[in-house]
């Protein structure tokens, strides 16, 4: 697979906010790319420079291989799907979706066809005389989608293009987009700040926070392994634990936490005494009615809540700390205000490196221990 | 519906009250009357019309006028569409206290503005006529088409112009083909503003006339002596130029489908 769009070294400055800070992107042919990241960490701008809308302040972008930023809009293979829709008021769907192809002089004939063909793709047929005005959001929304897809651009940005869709279609929608990017194989530039769609629709999530790029990855490898604080809280639920690593053995590391001792699985990147955070997913955390191997944190049960066929069990550390865990339904239960020891396979922690402003909370667990 | 009568009295006393002043001169231009005050009727007569051809300075005064409201329209329109459009788009110093500013056209007593463009055209040496005149309505007309632009600006998203740049149009394209057809109804409002503006405008006129007199003043000046048949004659015409003109755009423009941003 070829490489159709490399961000590199690109930062974006409003006055004195750093909206997009050294970003480095390389996106490949076919390739369906989320960035994700919470509102206002500059998903947009970065699409927006992409597009050809805002210019980069520094670095360079290409589109298959060829430096794009001083070209204009109209001069790039790049479409765009916009959150707003923006449609043309005044013309028809027809009109809309042939818009790009009148641009380039195709010929009438061809323009009819294709049009019809696109319409019919994105469920639309019978719809041409109509004005954007007489539409549904989700019609609106394929009108959109349809307008930018005719061109067949390299590369297609949708901004967010599901977002103000009711959770019904947008969940259909998620199914329906991906189909076309399978069928007609072009690259999407996708952004969202919802973490589930994300995890559905992408081959690679770029996972955005304060306009820095945290991780790129698979959904799966995003999710099982994060590689900051940010990106285990912000996808999925999680419990994080900040400590000091105090011993290494066996590839298994002891962290020392405000509330106790914990075991985790050491990649080889960390080293004794340095500050880490633990991130462990619900699914896996476990709690015993008596102490296990390892792990010297104890909690007091606080409440159960059913969630279909899972059961969530929140407890809460001396320091009033809660964990989340879940079980499945149906086991035997400690009861509430009973005390439990919480633990985990220590494979199934992820361990990251700790952010400086992160650091006090361990010192203070150093202190205790 | 008990006070359903009263409605339909209440709506007639309305009707009558706007229309009477105006029928009065649609049935005195029929009149066969031919003594001053022109007020009782002899019968009926279209005499009037006939010798308002005859009556070359009221034709002329009144093709000054048309003279005068198309030209100072098409100006104002083209200034005023660019000024709200550019106002619209580009954020600049002292952008507030500009937009400001343009009321004060508006609100201030016409014949301050009169005087004004008077002491303006007299120190810079323009001899008053046609081009002062013209001047003087572009003047005044200009606020008012920005006024209607910027309404239907106010719902515009920025990201239609995009779309069209995204989809192939340049710049120049993506006027005519998008901002251009959508802002058309604030344009022809603002238009059609201007131009009734600059037809019946008498005190803003009569300070830059000179030698050209136009049609409000030429009918000013006769009516000193009751308004004689011949003007009510080619009000009648204007009227009904003006009626059939609502009734083609109303027709053929605000009729059409619901095309709301
Ligand atoms: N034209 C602009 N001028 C100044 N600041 C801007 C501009 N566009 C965006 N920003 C700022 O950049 C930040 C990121 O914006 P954006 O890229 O729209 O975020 P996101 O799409 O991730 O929500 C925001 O803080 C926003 O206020
Ligand atoms: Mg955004």
């Amino acid at each position: 697979m070829g490489k159709i769009v490399e961000i590199e070294g690109v930062n974006k400055i409003y006055g004195s906010n750093k909206v997009v800070r050294d970003l480095n992107l390389t996106v490949d042919e076919g390739e369906f790319l989320t960035l994700l990241g919470s509102s206002g960490c500059g998903k947009t701008t970065t699409l927006r420079m992409i597009a050809g809308f805002e210019e980069p302040t520094t670095g360079t972008i290409k589109v298959e291989g060829e430096k794009v930023e001083d070209k204009e809009p109209f001069e790039r293979n790049v479409n765009t799907v916009f959150q707003s829709y923006a449609l043309f008021p005044h013309m028809t769907i027809f009109n809309n979706i042939a818009y790009g192809l009148r641009m380039k002089k195709v010929p009438k004939d061809e323009i009819k066809e294709r049009v019809l063909k696109m319409m019919e793709l994105v469920q639309l047929g019978g719809f041409e005389k109509r004005y954007p005005s007489q539409l549904s959001g989700g019609q609106r929304q394929r009108v959109a989608i349809a307008r930018a897809l005719i061109n067949k651009p390299k590369v297609l940005l949708l901004d967010e293009p599901l977002g103000a869709l009711d959770l019904k279609l947008r969940k259909q929608m998620q199914l329906e987009l991906k189909r076309l990017q399978k069928k007609l194989n072009i690259t999407f530039i996708y952004v969202t700040h919802d973490q589930e769609e994300a995890l559905t629709m992408s081959d690679r999530i770029a996972v955005m926070h304060d306009g820095v790029i945290d991780q790129l990855a698979t959904p799966s490898e995003i999710y099982e392994h994060p590689k900051t604080r940010f990106v285990a809280t912000f996808i999925g639920e999680t419990n994080i634990y900040d400590g000091c690593i105090t011993r290494i053995k066996d590839g298994v590391a002891t962290i020392t936490l405000e509330n106790g001792e914990v075991s985790v699985k050491c990649p080889e990147d960390f080293k004794l005494l340095e500050y880490a955070t633990i991130s462990v997913r619900p699914e896996k955390m476990k709690f015993s009615k008596e102490k296990v191997d390892g792990f010297g944190l104890v909690a007091q049960v606080k409440d159960y809540v059913y969630v279909g066929s899972v059961l969530k069990c929140i407890v809460i550390l001396p320091n009033g700390n809660e964990l989340r865990i879940e079980r499945l339904a149906g086991q035997e239960l400690p009861e509430i205000g009973s005390k439990c020891y919480p633990y985990w396979n220590v494979e199934d922690a992820v361990l990251i490196h700790n952010e400086s402003h992160y650091i006090f909370e361990a010192l203070n667990s150093i202190q205790l221990a | 519906m008990k006070n359903k009568g009263f409605r339909v009295i209440f709506c007639s006393i309305v009707y009558i009250f706007l229309f009477l002043p105006i029928s009065v001169i649609v049935v005195n231009s029929f009149n066969a009357t031919t003594t001053k005050p022109y007020m009782s009727w002899k019968g009926f007569t279209l005499d009037w019309y006939v010798k308002l051809w005859d009556n070359s300075s009221l034709l002329e005064a009144f093709s000054n006028t048309m003279i005068i409201a198309i030209v100072s329209t098409v100006l104002a329109t083209v200034i005023g569409t660019l000024g709200a459009i550019g106002m619209y788009r580009y954020k600049f110093k002292g952008k507030g206290l500009i937009d400001g500013l343009l009321y004060i056209p508006v609100v201030i007593p016409e014949i301050v503005l009169g005087i004004s463009l008077l002491t303006i055209f007299a120190n810079v040496n323009i001899p008053r006529g046609m081009l002062t005149l013209i001047l003087a309505h572009v003047t005044f007309c200009i606020p008012f088409v920005i006024f209607n632009v910027r309404a239907r600006l106010s719902g515009y998203d920025n990201s239609i112009e995009e779309a069209s740049l995204d989809l192939g149009a340049n710049r120049v394209r993506t006027f005519f083909e998008v901002t251009l057809p959508i802002l058309a109804p604030g344009i022809f409002g603002g238009a059609l503003l201007a131009f009734t503006l600059s037809i019946d405008d008498v005190i803003i006129s009569y300070f830059v006339y000179g030698q050209t007199k136009t049609y409000p003043l030429k009918v000013m000046e006769s009516v000193k002596s009751g308004v004689s048949p011949d003007v009510n004659a080619l009000s009648t015409i204007i009227l009904i130029a003006t009626i059939l003109f609502v009734v083609l755009t109303q027709g053929s423009l605000f009729k059409k489908k619901d095309r709301r941003i």
